[in-house]
């Protein structure tokens, strides 16, 4: 019998299963649980596109595309940054990836030697500090908080570079936090990062979901461009996550670098779905914005019920998360989420899941309908007076 | 407050109670109820129907599309013939199109015979339709935005958990 434990390297076998997971296995034991734990939309993709992902395959469109990407679709990508963000790149400057995920995965293998650092703000998404590892990196975690909306400050990155840094991780609208970066937030830290050899990695998957005006992309700003890779994807603003596609736009060295290792491991993003994402990127505005526009009630309903009944919840701006604190019950993120399960068959997750600073709050997803979110917020409130009734009597 | 915002909501849920959009919409229970009047009353808002599968029962039912040639009035234009086709409670809905007719209806009724009698005692012989095209339906499959008997999405399959 071979021994699997001393076969597996060294840094697979010290990766942590995530937070996420955890719960995911105590979440398939309940079926009938209801549950806020989903990091995707509930929206269908819009039906011209998944008509020219049908098109394109009975056209026999079966093939690989070139490593980067089909050309249209670099074009289209281009055209579509420019016209919403006002971003300038070329299609040489683009790379087409499975899911906004691998490109994360390339820029930071493309960057980190080992001991190189990554400042990535916490809570964030999850695949940041296992990719960085992996490649060898030194995750630098960088804490947000409450008080300042979750939005990461230039005076804590200017505290956590040192002469290691090389790249700075940026995932707003946040997951899973909701929160965004404002105009003078970027200035301030582009104001830091001039001069210095840090590459911002800039997530902006949920660009398009942002209830507080227009999405700003770091690149965006003066000296910016050429220190910045810029990620983003179909998943969400189209509701398009399991299609697997994303992109990254960023100076034509580093894209140079992250197709060759694109090109050894994946050779191309699935061609289907790059024929659909034409169609996405140039036909499919007003799906945006009618998914915007009900995202933004079921946000405003949601924080809302959470604050009257006694989770103070900041007004997350973009995304499709809430982040309610939820000390006042007593207990940690996990027990809360544990027993909440338990006693009300409502899945949320934990905040710690998303970085250690995340204790202490729970990550709720709104990309469900209005009905299910009332009979979620309903079964919360019971929760949470029976919780107070045991400890008054207890 | 924003009668938009309750225009919006009644047009996912038109089934909502005032306490429902109310809660929903975190705004007063009376402020919701004038607001869905007005929207009533401005007829913004012109109704709300229930929409059947008679097919499922067994209640006879009948549907027919009925193009219609008409010639307009002087100074009334097409309005005044409308009015005469509108009023027959068989009809429920009337429309001016373009096209080769001039009005599109939709007819529901018991049997063919009945919309046969309709077409030919009532319709044709109205002053102004020169002639009529009487199309029945025979398979509904989307109506008012609800699809019938057939499936066109399957239901959330999402993981209940992700990242």
């Amino acid at each position: 019998m071979l021994d699997y434990g001393k076969l597996i390297s060294d840094k697979a076998e010290k990766m942590r299963p995530s937070g996420i997971r955890r719960f995911f296995d105590l979440v398939a034991e309940m079926p009938e649980c209801i549950s806020l734990g989903v990091g995707e939309p509930d929206f269908q993709t819009p039906w011209d596109i998944r008509d020219a992902a049908i098109h394109s395959l009975e056209v026999g469109r079966t093939k690989y595309t070139a490593n980067a990407g089909l050309k249209e679709l670099r074009t289209e990508i281009c055209a579509w940054l420019k016209r919403k963000y006002n971003l300038e790149y070329h299609e040489d400057e683009t790379l087409v990836t499975v899911g906004g995920s691998e490109a994360i995965d390339l820029a930071i293998r493309a960057l980190v030697e080992e001991g190189d650092e990554v400042i990535i703000p916490e809570p964030c998404f999850v695949c940041y500090d296992p990719i960085t590892t992996l490649t060898g990196g030194v995750v630098v975690p960088v804490a947000t908080s409450e008080e300042n909306e979750f939005r990461v400050t230039a005076e804590q990155i200017r505290n956590a570079i040192t002469p290691k840094t090389k790249i700075l991780v940026l995932g707003y609208p946040n997951n899973p936090t909701g929160a965004v970066l404002r105009h003078e937030d970027l200035e301030a830290i582009a104001e830091v990062l001039k001069g210095t050899n840090v590459i911002v990695l800039s997530d902006e998957i949920y660009s398009e979901l942002n209830y507080a005006g227009k999405h700003e992309s770091i690149a965006s700003i003066e000296g910016m461009r050429e220190r910045t890779i810029v990620v983003n994807g179909f998943s969400k603003t189209y509701s398009m996550t399991g299609w697997r596609l994303g992109y990254a736009v960023g100076p034509k060295p580093i894209i140079a670098a992250m197709i060759k290792i694109h090109q050894s491991c994946i050779m191309s993003a699935p061609t289907t779905s790059q024929y659909a994402a034409i169609t996405a990127l140039k036909d499919c505005d007003d799906d945006i914005e009618y998914m915007r526009k009900q995202y933004d009630m079921r946000r405003q309903y949601c924080g809302r019920k959470l604050n009257e009944m006694g989770l103070h919840t900041f007004e997350p701006k973009g995304a499709f998360y809430l982040f309610p604190n939820i000390t006042s019950s007593g207990m940690s993120s996990d027990e809360f989420c544990e027993q909440l399960l338990q006693r009300k068959h409502v899945a949320i997750i934990p905040g710690n899941a998303f970085g250690a600073c995340g204790e202490g709050y729970a990550r709720i997803s709104y990309a469900y309908s209005i009905d299910h979110l009332r009979e979620a917020m309903k079964r919360i409130q019971e929760f949470l007076y029976e919780i107070k009734e045991e400890k008054n009597h207890g | 407050m924003d009668e938009m915002k309750v225009l919006d909501l009644l047009s996912l849920y038109p089934r909502a109670s005032v306490t429902d959009l109310a809660d929903i919409l975190g705004e007063k229970e009376e402020d919701v109820e004038k607001a869905k009047k007005n929207l009533e009353e401005k007829k913004i808002i012109c109704g709300y129907h229930t929409v059947i599968n008679w097919d499922k029962t067994n209640i006879d039912h009948v549907d027919a599309f009925i193009g219609i040639a008409a010639k307009p009035e002087r100074g009334r234009g097409y309005d005044k013939i409308a009015e005469r086709i509108a009023r027959f409670p068989e009809v429920s809905s009337l429309y001016l199109t373009s096209g080769s007719s001039e009005f599109l209806l939709n007819i529901n009724a018991k049997t063919m015979r009945e919309v046969a009698d309709f077409v030919g005692e009532k319709l044709a012989p109205l002053e102004g339709v020169s002639s009529t095209v009487t199309m029945f339906v025979l398979k509904k499959y989307k109506v008012n935005g609800v699809t019938m008997e057939i499936k066109t999405d399957i239901d959330d399959d999402r993981l209940p958990v992700s990242a």
